[in-house]
C-alpha cells in the first residue's frame, strides 16, 4: 500500500513519519512514534482510552486516520504536563483519588481538558456529559467528576 | 516508585463527608486519605503496561480461533500459512509439549475436585466458538493475521448444547469427553426445611436468572515473552496470577525454575486475568522462534473468547414467621460453565456457601450444579458467585417484607447474623459482623425522598445487604510472603510478589511498612509482581492481597522493627518495650503517666541502622503469612468454616423509572461497608464507588448475549457498560469495626463492594413500579413488559381483595 509522509506537531515538536491511507493516528502514534501513553482499549471508538487532542479538540485517535493529522497539532497526556510542570487537572486527578488502574486516565484527562477549554465552569452533569465518551471500569466516575470540578472551581476563584 | 503525598494528603474534597469519622487518630499513615503513589506515574503517562514494552526483533502473534461452538476437528493444514511472508511459526496442538494439563490456578495446595482441564490448543473436538486452534508469529501483525486466515481448518459441525438445564438432562449432547456435562454438584443440608416450611406463616418462591457478563477491563489481555540469556522463558504479561509460571512450565515440559513471569501495572483485572490468558501462547512461540513475541487481544477477541461471568438459573423458596423471622431457605442453583470448567467449581462453592446471605437461617437446603455447555467458558468475575445469589436472596427478602407489611430495613434487621451466630454451613462467626450498622447507615444516607419530576416518573427505593468472603477457600492452604528491609541510607524497600490491578495492592503495602517502621511514605519503594525477584505472594484474586500480603508485610516490618528496637534499647540503655519508632527516630516513652522527668533525647533511625549494619543485625526480614487451612470436606453437605472471614455491607439506591420508556435512572446510590480498618480511606472509597458502579452495570446494562454459542454482542457498542452519564455520584460510607483478620483489623472490600449493588437497584425498581423483575439486566424492554403484565393482573384482580404477590 502506498505510503504518505505525515508531519505532526506532537507535544510541541514537529515529527515526520510515514503512514498508509488506512493507518490510524493511534497506530502511528504508538507503533511509529513510540507514544505508548496513548492507550488502545477497543480500536472501535467506543472506550475513549486513545483520546488525544487534535488542534485542541478531543478525538478518538483510533477513528482518526494518520493522514488527517498531517500538518496539525497532536497533544497526548505527556504534552499536557510533566512531573515538573503538571497541569492542574493532572494534580487534581492524583489528589482526588480519580486514578485506579490508570488505563483510562490519559484519555480521560485530555477529554476533561477539552471540556474545560470549551466550558470553563461546567456543572457536574455537564462534566459527566463531557467525559461520557471515556469509559472507566475502576473508579465509578465520582472521583473523576470531583477532580474536574475542583479544577474548574479553583480556576473560578483565581479568575473571580 | 517513590511516594509523594505530602501536600495532597491534607486537602479535602467538597463532597458529602462520609457518615462516620474515618480518620484513625493513632496512626501516622494508616486510615488517612492518601493519594496513591502509582497515580502520579499514571497521570503523566509514564506507566508501562503489558503492551507498552517493545523489544528489538519482536515478532507479533495472532491466535486462530474456532468458527464453531461444537465441532469435530477433522484436519488442520498449516503449510500455506507457513510459506507466507514474514511468518516464523505456525503452531497447533501437536506442537505443544503438554497440551493438556490440570490447572491448579496459580499457587499452593492441590485441593481435590477443584482442578480443571486446561487444554492449550483445541484438539479433536471444539467446545466453544473462539476456542484457540492455532498460533502464528510473524514479523508484523498484518502478516500474522493473514497467515492465521490461511490456516486451513476442516470442521465437522456437531449439535452442541447451549442451556445448562438442557445439558444436565440424560442423553444431552456431551460437551467434553466425560460421561456427563455436570462439572460438580455441591449441597448444604441444615436442619429440616420441609418441616420448617410446613410450620412457616409465609413462604415465597421465585425463580431468577442472571446473564453472562464481561469484565471490560480497559486494557485487553496482553503480554510479551522472550527467552533470556540463561534460557529462561520470561513473560511480561497483564495477569492477576504470576504463579501461572508453574502451569506454563508444565505445558512446556520445563522445570518450574525455567519460566519467569512479570506482571507490570495492570489496566484492570476483575477476575478476567485470573486464568491464563496469553502466557502459554507466548511461551510456545518465543521458545520456538527464539525471538521476543508480543500478543494483545483485540476487544472483539476479548469479548468473544475469554472468560465470562456465569449466568445462573436460581429457584428460591424462603419461609418466615409472621414477625418476619426466617425459618428456612431452599435454593437450587444451576450455573453455565461454558466449554471448559476453569474456576466454575470454586465459583459454585462461593455461591453455595453464601446462598442464604448475611442472615440467621436455621433450616437450609442448597443444591448447586455447574454444567458444561458449548457457550464461551465462564470463570472468575468480581464477586465470584456471590453477586448472583445476592440478587436472588435479596429479592426474596423484599418479597417477604411486602407480604408481611414490613419495611425492607425491618425484615433485614430481624434476621441479620451477628458475631457468635452460625452461617449456613454451621460456622460460628468469631469476627466482626456489623451488617445491621451498614444497613441503617445506608438507608439513612439516602436522605429525603426525591419527588418525581413528571407524571411519567415513578421513584422507588431499595436496599440490599450482602456477605462476601475475603481470602481464598481455606481448602487452598493459602500463603503469602513479603520482604521488608532498610537500605544503608535509611530508605525502605518492600519486595512482594503481588500483582497490582489498579486497586492499590502495592501502595497499601508501602503504607503498612511505613506505619510500622516510622518513616514517611516517600521513603518507601515497593517492588512487586516478578516471580524471579519478589517473594511469591499468591494471586491478586479473592479479595486476598490486603489480608494475605498485608499481613505478611506487617509481620516482616514488625520483625525489622524488633531488630532495630533491640539495638536502640542497648544504645539508649532502656528496655526496647519503652521505645516508640516514629518520624524516623526512637522515642523513649515515659514509664507511667506520673513520670514527668525529661527522658533521653530521641535516637535517630539512621544511627540505629548504621549500628545494626556494623554489628551484623539484619536490616530486613522475609516473612510468610499462612491463612487458616483445612482439608476438603464432604461437598454433598458443606459444613464448617470455608473462608478465613467475610465482609458485610449494604447498598441503598433511589431510582426513577419512566413508565413510558421503561428507562431506569439511578438518582442516589450509597455503598455502606464495614471495611474493618481502612488502610487508605481515599482508596477504600474508590473501591466502594467503583464496585457500586460495577453493580449498576450488572443491574441495568450489561448483557453479553450468546445465541447458540455465538456472542452477538462482540463490541462495546452492543455490550454496554456504564458511562459517566449512567451513574450518579456514589456515596461511600466507611464503617470501621477494626474486627477483621487483615492488618490492623482490616477486611477486604475489592469484591464485596460490588456484590449487593445490583440487587439494591433491582429492589428500588420493584418499589417504584410495584412489580418485580426476576431477570437482569433491568432493560427498558423488561421494565415495560413487567408494567404491562402488572396492569393486566391489576385489571383481573380489580374488585377482588388479596391480589396474589407480584411476579414478572
Amino acid at each position: 500500500m502506498e505510503r504518505y509522509e505525515v508531519r505532526i506537531r506532537l507535544n510541541g515538536a514537529w515529527v515526520t513519519t510515514e503512514a498508509t491511507a488506512a493507518d490510524t493516528l493511534l497506530e502511528v502514534l504508538r507503533d511509529r512514534l513510540g507514544a505508548h501513553e496513548v492507550k488502545n482499549g477497543c480500536g472501535q471508538g467506543d472506550c475513549g482510552a486513545c483520546t488525544v487532542l487534535l488542534d485542541g479538540k478531543a478525538v478518538n485517535s483510533c477513528l482518526t486516520l494518520a493522514v488527517q493529522a498531517d500538518g496539525r497539532e497532536v497533544t497526548t497526556i505527556k504534552g499536557l504536563g510533566t512531573p515538573d510542570h503538571p497541569h492542574p487537572l493532572q494534580e487534581s486527578f492524583v489528589e482526588h483519588g480519580a486514578i485506579q488502574c490508570g488505563f483510562c486516565t490519559p484519555g480521560m484527562v485530555l477529554a476533561a481538558k477539552a471540556l474545560l477549554d470549551e466550558n470553563p465552569t461546567p456543572s457536574r452533569d455537564e462534566i459527566r456529559e463531557g467525559i461520557s465518551g471515556n469509559l472507566c471500569r475502576c473508579t465509578g466516575y465520582t472521583k473523576i467528576v470531583d477532580a474536574i470540578e475542583d479544577v474548574a472551581t479553583r480556576r473560578r476563584h483565581v479568575e473571580g | 516508585m517513590t511516594i509523594d503525598t505530602a501536600t495532597a494528603a491534607q486537602r479535602t474534597v467538597e463532597r458529602p463527608a462520609p457518615a462516620v469519622e474515618v480518620q484513625a487518630p493513632d496512626y501516622t499513615h494508616v486510615g488517612h486519605r492518601l493519594p496513591r503513589h502509582d497515580a502520579r506515574d499514571k497521570v503523566f503517562g509514564q506507566t508501562k503496561y503489558a503492551d507498552d514494552h517493545h523489544m528489538e526483533g519482536m515478532l507479533h502473534a495472532k491466535v486462530l480461533r474456532s468458527a464453531h461452538a461444537a465441532a469435530r476437528l477433522v484436519s488442520i493444514d498449516t503449510s500455506a500459512a507457513e510459506r507466507m511472508p514474514g511468518v516464523h511459526a505456525v503452531l497447533t496442538a501437536r506442537d505443544v509439549p503438554c497440551n493438556e494439563t490440570t490447572s491448579k490456578f496459580g499457587q499452593t495446595h492441590t485441593a481435590g475436585g477443584f482442578e480443571g482441564l486446561y487444554r492449550v490448543l483445541a484438539d479433536k473436538k471444539v467446545r466453544y466458538l473462539g476456542e484457540a486452534v492455532a498460533l502464528v508469529a510473524a514479523e508484523t501483525l498484518e502478516q500474522a493475521e493473514r497467515a492465521a486466515q490461511a490456516v486451513d481448518v476442516r470442521y465437522e459441525p456437531l449439535p452442541g448444547v447451549f442451556d445448562p438445564r438442557e445439558a444436565m438432562k440424560p442423553g444431552a449432547y456431551r460437551v467434553g469427553e466425560e460421561d456427563t456435562n455436570v462439572v460438580c454438584t455441591y449441597r448444604i443440608h441444615k436442619g429440616d426445611v420441609e418441616a420448617a416450611f410446613a410450620a412457616a406463616d409465609v413462604v415465597v418462591e421465585h425463580s431468577y436468572h442472571v446473564p453472562f457478563g464481561d469484565h471490560v477491563y480497559l486494557e485487553p489481555e496482553s503480554g510479551i515473552a522472550w527467552v533470556d540469556e540463561d534460557g529462561v522463558i520470561t513473560i511480561r504479561v497483564s495477569t492477576q496470577v504470576i504463579e501461572h509460571f508453574r502451569d506454563v512450565a508444565d505445558i512446556m515440559k520445563l522445570p518450574h525454575n525455567k519460566v519467569r513471569v512479570i506482571a507490570p501495572m495492570l489496566g484492570g483485572g476483575f477476575g478476567g486475568k485470573e486464568d491464563i490468558t496469553v502466557e502459554a501462547y507466548l511461551a510456545l512461540l518465543a521458545y520456538r522462534t527464539r525471538r521476543p513475541v508480543s500478543l494483545t487481544y483485540t476487544r472483539e477477541e476479548s469479548l468473544l473468547a475469554h472468560s465470562k461471568r456465569h449466568p445462573y438459573y436460581m429457584t428460591y423458596r424462603t419461609g418466615a414467621k409472621a414477625d418476619g423471622t426466617l425459618v428456612a431457605v431452599e435454593a437450587e442453583l444451576v450455573s453455565d460453565a461454558g466449554g471448559y470448567a476453569f474456576l466454575s467449581p470454586w465459583v459454585l462453592l462461593y455461591s453455595t456457601v453464601c446462598a442464604t446471605g448475611p442472615y440467621v437461617v436455621p433450616n437450609v437446603k442448597v443444591d448447586a450444579h455447574t454444567v458444561l455447555t458449548n457457550n464461551t467458558f465462564t470463570s472468575a468475575y468480581r464477586g465470584f458467585g456471590a453477586p448472583q445469589v445476592c440478587f436472588a436472596y435479596e429479592a426474596q427478602m423484599d418479597a417477604l417484607a411486602a407480604r408481611l407489611g414490613l419495611s425492607p430495613l425491618e425484615i433485614r434487621e430481624r434476621n441479620f447474623m451477628h458475631t457468635g451466630d452460625e452461617t449456613a454451613t454451621g460456622h460460628v462467626m468469631q469476627t466482626a459482623v456489623w451488617t445491621d450498622e451498614t444497613a441503617r447507615q445506608a438507608f439513612a444516607a439516602l436522605g429525603e425522598p426525591t419527588p418525581p419530576r413528571s407524571s411519567r416518573e415513578r421513584v422507588g427505593r431499595g436496599l440490599a445487604s450482602g456477605m462476601q468472603s475475603y481470602g481464598r477457600l481455606i481448602y487452598m492452604h493459602d500463603t503469602s510472603r513479603s520482604f521488608v528491609g532498610f537500605e544503608l541510607d535509611g530508605s525502605l524497600v518492600v519486595r512482594c510478589g503481588v500483582q497490582d490491578l489498579g486497586g492499590g495492592q502495592a501502595s497499601s503495602l508501602a503504607t503498612i511498612a511505613a506505619e510500622v517502621l516510622g518513616v514517611p511514605l516517600e521513603d518507601v519503594t515497593v517492588y512487586f509482581g516478578d516471580t524471579a525477584l519478589t517473594p511469591l505472594a499468591g494471586t491478586t484474586t479473592a479479595t486476598r492481597q490486603l489480608y494475605m500480603s498485608g499481613n505478611a508485610t506487617l509481620k516482616a516490618a514488625r520483625a525489622v522493627r524488633d531488630n532495630l528496637a533491640a539495638m536502640a534499647g542497648e544504645m539508649l540503655g532502656v528496655s526496647p518495650e519503652r521505645l516508640e519508632l516514629k518520624d524516623r527516630a526512637f522515642h523513649v516513652l515515659a514509664v507511667d503517666d506520673a513520670d514527668e522527668s525529661p527522658g533521653p533525647e530521641p535516637l535517630s533511625l539512621d544511627r540505629v541502622i548504621k549500628a545494626c549494619a556494623s554489628a551484623g543485625v539484619p536490616l530486613g526480614d522475609l516473612a510468610q503469612f499462612n491463612a487458616p487451612a483445612r482439608e476438603v470436606g464432604d461437598m454433598q453437605n458443606v459444613r464448617g468454616q470455608i473462608f478465613p472471614d467475610f465482609t458485610f455491607g449494604t447498598h441503598a439506591a433511589e431510582v426513577a423509572v419512566d413508565v413510558d420508556t421503561g428507562q431506569v435512572q439511578v438518582l442516589k446510590f450509597v455503598a455502606s461497608f464495614d471495611v474493618g480498618q481502612a488502610i487508605n480511606c481515599l482508596s477504600a472509597e474508590g473501591q466502594l464507588e467503583g464496585g457500586s458502579v460495577c453493580g449498576l452495570g450488572y443491574a441495568l446494562l450489561e448483557d453479553l448475549r450468546i445465541e447458540r454459542g455465538k456472542t452477538v454482542t462482540p463490541a462495546l457498542d452492543t455490550y454496554l457498560v456504564p458511562t459517566a452519564l449512567d451513574t450518579p455520584d456514589v456515596q461511600a460510607v466507611i464503617i470501621q469495626s477494626r474486627g477483621g483478620v487483615g492488618p490492623f483489623g482490616a477486611k477486604g472490600i475489592g469484591e464485596p463492594s460490588s456484590t449487593s449493588g445490583a440487587p439494591a437497584i433491582a429492589n428500588a425498581v420493584a418499589d417504584a413500579i410495584g412489580t418485580r423483575i426476576t431477570e437482569l439486566p433491568l432493560s427498558p424492554e423488561r421494565v415495560l413488559r413487567a408494567l404491562k403484565q402488572k396492569d393486566a393482573r391489576d385489571e383481573r384482580a380489580s374488585g377482588r381483595d388479596g391480589a396474589p404477590p407480584p411476579t414478572a
